[in-house]
């Protein structure tokens, strides 16, 4: 699955990234790097964008590039 | 001769000043409360300019230390040096001493949110590689310990390779005076070691700088090998030949993308630097969280950003209107009171009718524009306006754009030249073009006093349902403004800026208290352009409208003879009849009357024309200039100019503001471009005549086109 499939409140682990999108190395300087755990925190009306939490940070993303980023999810909604 | 855009604000201090022996950069994330501390640390002592050649705002500002005195340069917020955005780009080079008129720093003074190690961590280590002595201030650090974050600042500073770390508070003051004792230091600090985060890399540009010679630094070297410098790169490949560069970078990233690789490398230390020095994980959600988790849902946050928008444009309006009237009735009383002490003559005219009247009618939204600044920057300053962002991604998605364009488009209805100012956020030129094009459409405070003036004298106060149909007109034509602002950039989008689909993609800080000193300092800035602007365009329109309506002088005697052909009204009083003459024959009439045939397809006399002619400078001087021309003189006075507009008739008898002509004049008005500041601003952040000149087009013929439509449509349909 990827970060695209995630629910609000879920939290999971970032396996796998694919560096083909400029916007996905943009999302990764700004820490969103395999082997970090990530949370879903909000998704705007029709669930996209989403804001996705990381060591206390936020950052806002379309699903399109979500979708470059393979996930495991570790908890369920809370 | 000094920079016009500098200015110097001088403070009275007790002690000895020191002239500044040595510069210091201020750097770190976005929200770090940079800002904050570089308020802090230089008082008012500080300059605001602009970068040579780019869009990015230059701060110097001067701190006294104990035995000297040191400038410190205020960088723009980023997170990594491999961006190719232009903040990115001026913090490098200003880094480096490679921008004209800024002195290379000795020293850098990094700011880390304590809460936000991770990204903090991460810039720094990129810094490190620039080899200059550096310092930590480590910001926030009592909102850390209220959400159960201990840092272990000796451990932090011996993982950093001895890079000194300055807990510090900018609210409370707490660790100010060590950090300025520190400062006071730092050219004894040694230059960093090589960063623990990428020895690999670090170590590679380190033995090739010495092959290279004086002309390379270590960063170059990163640059190049990271493909961030194009200028850089090409020279490596020349100097080491394309073959062997190849080589390392196909050892160093193994075929991937470098920047991919080097977040992965650095950001795999920051996690490991953090478990080791610090305690507990900060949670994104603290307490008392539950209102904000349910307020961030998609629907309520939604509905909650349209109310808060409401509230504020409420606010605008019922807080200035007390100010605004007071500022009404001072410019108008000192125009009648020059009048009575100088007499009736040029001078008197000049100075009332002229400087007074003409500034005056600015200066008015003076208290509208400061309120509706206020709430913009405190909503920035929260954090809120980044949310917005959020939420609007989805509409702004259908016209081709992002969410990043929503805050220049919300700041575009207090006035677009700050707006278009605050475009630099979108990173992809094509996305930041069309949002330029379609700011100047929203509608600003400067054509708040012509919609006000003409609803009021021809709108019926009616009420429609629960709304009254005054208000609703208003409404629409701000929907109008809106309507025409997002075709515009959908249309631009799909034709000629046509691109990649714009990413969307912002650190979303979390909500804050915005620091006092920074909110006042900002909305200072904002008074100050404000006021500059009606000192000089404005000024000078008045004055230009002044001379060209008062000269050359009508003979009075002939007039009297009865030679007059003047259409006059039936309750025009001898005197105003003769100021009509004046007004007829004066310059400004007869460039009215000339220009009239291009006009008269919307229904608009020469006085109308000549009116909206003058107003391209700067639409807000309209009303003050249909004053001129209909005769009411140095008193401001809408109701009086109302009651002229209503009675302007053509010379054969007919009503010249007829129901279609004023709302094609509305049309008219919402859509076209008479701003010559915005004008001015899409030159500066587009760097080309081209986008200027073809936004003035535009909104010109699309502002005429539409009156012309209205009014000739109105005009069949309904008489």
């Amino acid at each position: 699955m990827t970060l695209a499939d995630l629910l609000p409140g879920e939290s999971a682990r970032l396996d796998k990234i694919n560096p083909a999108d400029p916007g996905v190395i943009r999302l990764m300087m700004l820490g969103l790097v395999e082997d970090i755990t990530v949370r879903l925190e909000n998704v705007a009306i029709g669930g996209d964008p989403m804001e996705v939490g990381f060591f206390g940070t936020a950052v806002s993303l379309r699903k399109e590039q979500a979708r470059f980023f393979e996930v495991t999810r570790i908890s369920a909604s809370d | 001769m000094t920079d016009s855009a500098e200015v110097k604000i001088p403070v009275s201090g007790i002690g000895i000043r020191r002239k500044p022996s040595a510069s210091i950069a201020v750097i770190g994330n976005p929200n770090a409360g940079k800002s904050t501390l570089f308020n802090r640390l230089t008082g008012l002592r500080q300059t605001t300019a602009n970068y040579p050649g780019v869009t990015v705002e230059k701060h110097i500002g001067t701190v006294q230390l104990e035995s000297s005195a040191i400038n410190l340069i205020d960088l723009p917020g980023i997170y990594s040096l491999d961006g190719d955005s232009a903040d990115e780009r001026i913090a490098v080079d200003v880094t480096l001493g490679r921008v004209a008129g800024t002195p290379k720093p000795t020293g850098l003074l990094v700011v880390i949110d304590a809460t936000h190690l991770y990204q903090g961590l991460y810039l720094l280590e990129q810094l490190l590689e620039l080899q200059l002595p550096t310092m930590v201030a480590l910001t926030m650090i009592d909102a850390a310990t209220a959400s159960g974050i201990s840092i272990d600042i000796e451990a932090l500073s011996a993982s950093l390779g001895g890079v000194p770390v300055h807990p510090v508070s900018s609210i409370t003051g707490h660790g100010l005076t060590e950090l300025k004792q520190a400062l006071d230091g730092i050219s004894d600090v040694a230059a960093p070691a090589i960063p623990a985060s990428w020895p690999e890399l670090s170590e590679t540009a380190r033995d090739l700088t010495q092959q290279l010679g004086d002309d390379w630094q270590r960063i170059d070297v990163i640059q190049s090998l990271l493909q961030t410098n194009p200028e850089r790169e090409r020279a490596l490949n020349e100097q080491l030949g394309t073959e062997r560069v190849n080589q390392l970078r196909a050892h160093l990233f193994e075929n991937a993308p470098p920047a991919a690789v080097e977040a992965q490398q650095r950001y795999g230390w920051v996690k490991q630097t953090i478990s080791e020095v610090q305690e507990q994980t900060p949670l994104l959600l603290k307490m008392g969280a539950r209102l904000i988790r349910w307020s961030n849902k998609p629907w309520p946050a939604t509905l909650m950003f349209f109310v808060l928008l409401l509230l504020v444009f409420q606010a605008v309006f019922t807080w200035a209107t007390p100010l605004m009237d007071a500022i009404d009735a001072g410019s108008s009383m000192l125009g009648q009171k020059l009048i009575a002490v100088l007499g009736d003559n040029a001078l008197s005219s000049f100075l009332a009718d002229g400087v007074i009247a003409g500034v005056g009618s600015v200066i008015i939204f003076l208290p509208q524009i400061l309120i509706l600044f206020l709430f913009i920057i405190l909503l920035e300053d929260t954090g809120y306006l980044a949310r917005t962002s959020f939420l609007m991604d989805r509409v702004m998605r259908t016209v081709g754009l992002s969410g990043q364009s929503v805050i220049p488009m919300l700041s575009s209805f207090a006035c677009a030249v700050p707006a278009i100012m605050s475009t630099r956020v979108i990173p992809d030129r094509r996305d930041r073009i069309a949002t330029i094009m379609a700011a100047p459409f929203m509608t600003c405070s400067a054509r708040l006093p012509i919609y006000a003036l003409l609803i009021a004298a021809f709108v019926p106060s009616t009420s429609v349902g629960w709304m009254n149909l005054q208000g609703l007109v208003l409404f629409g034509l701000y929907l109008l403004g809106i309507v025409g602002g997002l075709s515009t950039a959908f249309i631009l989008k799909s034709s000629a800026l046509k691109g990649p689909k714009p990413r969307f993609m912002l650190a979303l800080p979390e909500f804050r208290t915005p620091n006092f000193q920074t909110v006042a300092l900002k909305l200072y800035d904002r008074a100050r352009i404000f006021l500059k602007r009606a000192g000089t365009i404005i000024f000078t329109v008045a004055v230009v409208v002044w001379v060209l309506a008062y000269f050359p002088r009508m003979d009075v005697n002939a007039y009297n003879a009865g030679i007059t052909n003047i259409e006059s009204t039936e309750n025009t009083s001898h005197a105003n009849a003769e100021a009509a003459a004046q007004m007829s024959q004066s310059f400004l009439g007869r460039i009215g009357r000339t220009i009239e045939p291009l006009f008269k397809p919307l229904g608009w006399d020469w006085r109308v024309s000549s009116a909206v002619i003058a107003g391209f400078p700067a639409r807000e001087v309209v009303v003050a200039v249909m004053g001129t021309i209909y005769a009411v003189g140095s008193e401001v006075d809408d109701q009086r100019l109302a009651e002229k507009l209503r009675a302007a008739k053509w010379p054969d008898g007919r009503m010249i503001f007829t129901l279609p002509m004023v709302l094609g004049m509305l049309v008219f008005y919402a859509w076209c471009l008479q701003c010559a500041a915005t004008v001015a601003a899409i030159r500066r952040e587009t760097n080309t005549w081209r986008w200027p000149i073809f936004s003035w087009v535009y909104m010109t013929t699309v502002g005429y086109v539409g009156a012309l439509l209205v009014f000739q449509l109105g005009t069949r349909l309904f008489t």
